[in-house]
């Protein structure tokens, strides 16, 4: 398991959660821009191909 | 070569069950807890991670579904505040059950029994509903979110519901207006059933958005998944405190899942679920099946049966997302052969 630090239980566990939920914001907006840049190319192909 | 103190194998093997769960998750606003537990508990986890790391999981994929919703317009927060403070209570009174019958030593095989019939008494609604095909009430993704719900697109128990008219009434998106007390009495019931059964509650509270209260299916996936973020936040904050989230499980999977999601809420606005809801039914059916299975291996102490309910169960999960994305590339080329009937 990932050690997050020797900090209290309550922060661990704050920490845990918000590095998922930093994670989740971060794909989020990444695989955004991928479908802005891709989406639509990948759309078209899929109708024609 | 090891990342996150994973093989590359099974970091491959946790990014692609994370976007299968995410493809289910983004287009029916359930699937996580349901299917990401029972997996890691039979590749070896203890409970408390599986069923930590599976919260912490769904947590974090019900962030990025809702905010994918959200841009599609189809989040009501009003609906959704309501539902979480009719559901909280629900879900305490549900453990309170739980405790009680663990006291009498029946705690195990009730819900189990309780677990298998709902799953499989929804899911073979569903199925009727699907098979039936005259709409009366069939899930329609592509309903209207704004304007007024037209009226074949509401069930029948939803009509009733709505002819209770006890005031406060509140107006949701889809043009539906429910009394306030008939939507915390859905949202106890959905949180009752919850807290008994120990799971998110996707697959209870999205049908009784839609079949109960009315509302219109898009809005009820937005909806619950934006609900699933406090109870996910809340159930993954409370195993972590205890040491049950296990982040080289969640990350790769997130990764997948966040992938995934995209797709499936993409999707939602393309596939008409007429097409797809009977994979749902079947879907539920099958994680019915593979409970029951799971309990009569246990009972009779056959492990082998613990992996052909997971496999029954990742069948299921995994013949549905790949329906939700043939139907897309199916209704995408419908599209453009009737925008363009020369092509034909």
């Amino acid at each position: 398991m990932i050690e997050v630090g020797s900090l209290g239980a309550t922060l661990d566990a704050a920490t845990l959660i918000g590095a998922v939920l930093l994670e989740a914001i971060v794909l989020y907006g990444v695989y955004g821009v991928v479908e802005q840049l891709l989406g639509h190319r990948v759309v078209d192909r899929l109708r024609t191909a | 070569m090891e990342l996150l103190g994973l093989s590359l194998a099974m970091l491959a093997l946790f990014v692609g069950f994370g976007l299968l769960i995410g493809v289910l998750f983004g287009f029916f606003g359930m699937g996580g807890s349901f299917l990401v537990t029972p997996a890691l508990l039979v590749m070896g986890y203890p409970t408390r991670v599986a069923v930590g790391s599976g919260l912490a999981f769904v947590f974090g994929t019900s962030v990025i579904a809702t905010l994918k919703h959200r841009d599609l317009g189809q989040v009501d927060y009003k609906l959704g505040l309501l539902m979480i403070v009719g559901t909280t209570a629900g879900i305490e009174v549900g453990k309170e059950i739980v405790v009680h019958l663990e006291g009498l030593g029946l705690a195990g095989s009730i819900i189990s029994v309780t677990y298998v019939f709902l799953l499989g008494g929804i899911g073979a609604f569903v199925t009727y509903e699907a098979l039936k095909g005259d709409s009366g009430g069939g899930i329609d993704h592509e309903a209207d979110t704004d304007g007024p719900a037209d009226a074949d697109d509401i069930p029948d128990i939803a009509k009733t519901i709505q002819s209770y008219r006890v005031p406060p009434m509140i107006d949701l998106r889809g043009g539906v207006t429910v009394s306030l007390w008939m939507i915390l009495a859905v949202a106890f019931a959905t949180g009752l059933l919850s807290g008994f059964l120990g799971v998110g509650g996707g697959f209870i509270r999205m049908p009784a958005l839609f079949y109960l209260v009315g509302v219109p299916v898009p809005i009820a996936v937005g909806t619950d998944l934006f609900e699933i973020v406090f109870s996910g936040g809340l159930g993954s904050f409370l195993y972590a405190l205890d040491g049950g989230v296990d982040l080289s499980i969640v990350l790769p999977l997130l990764a997948g899942s966040a992938f995934g999601a995209r797709v499936g809420s993409a999707a939602t606005s393309i596939v008409d679920e007429d097409d797809i809801k009977i994979y749902f039914g079947l879907m539920l059916l099958g994680g019915s099946l593979a409970v029951a299975v799971r309990e009569i291996g246990s009972v009779y102490e056959l492990p082998i049966l613990n992996r052909v309910s997971l496999a029954l169960i990742l069948g299921s999960a995994l013949l549905v997302s790949g329906a939700v994305v043939y139907s897309s590339i199916t209704a995408l080329r419908e599209e453009r052969r009737t925008s363009s009937p020369s092509v034909e």
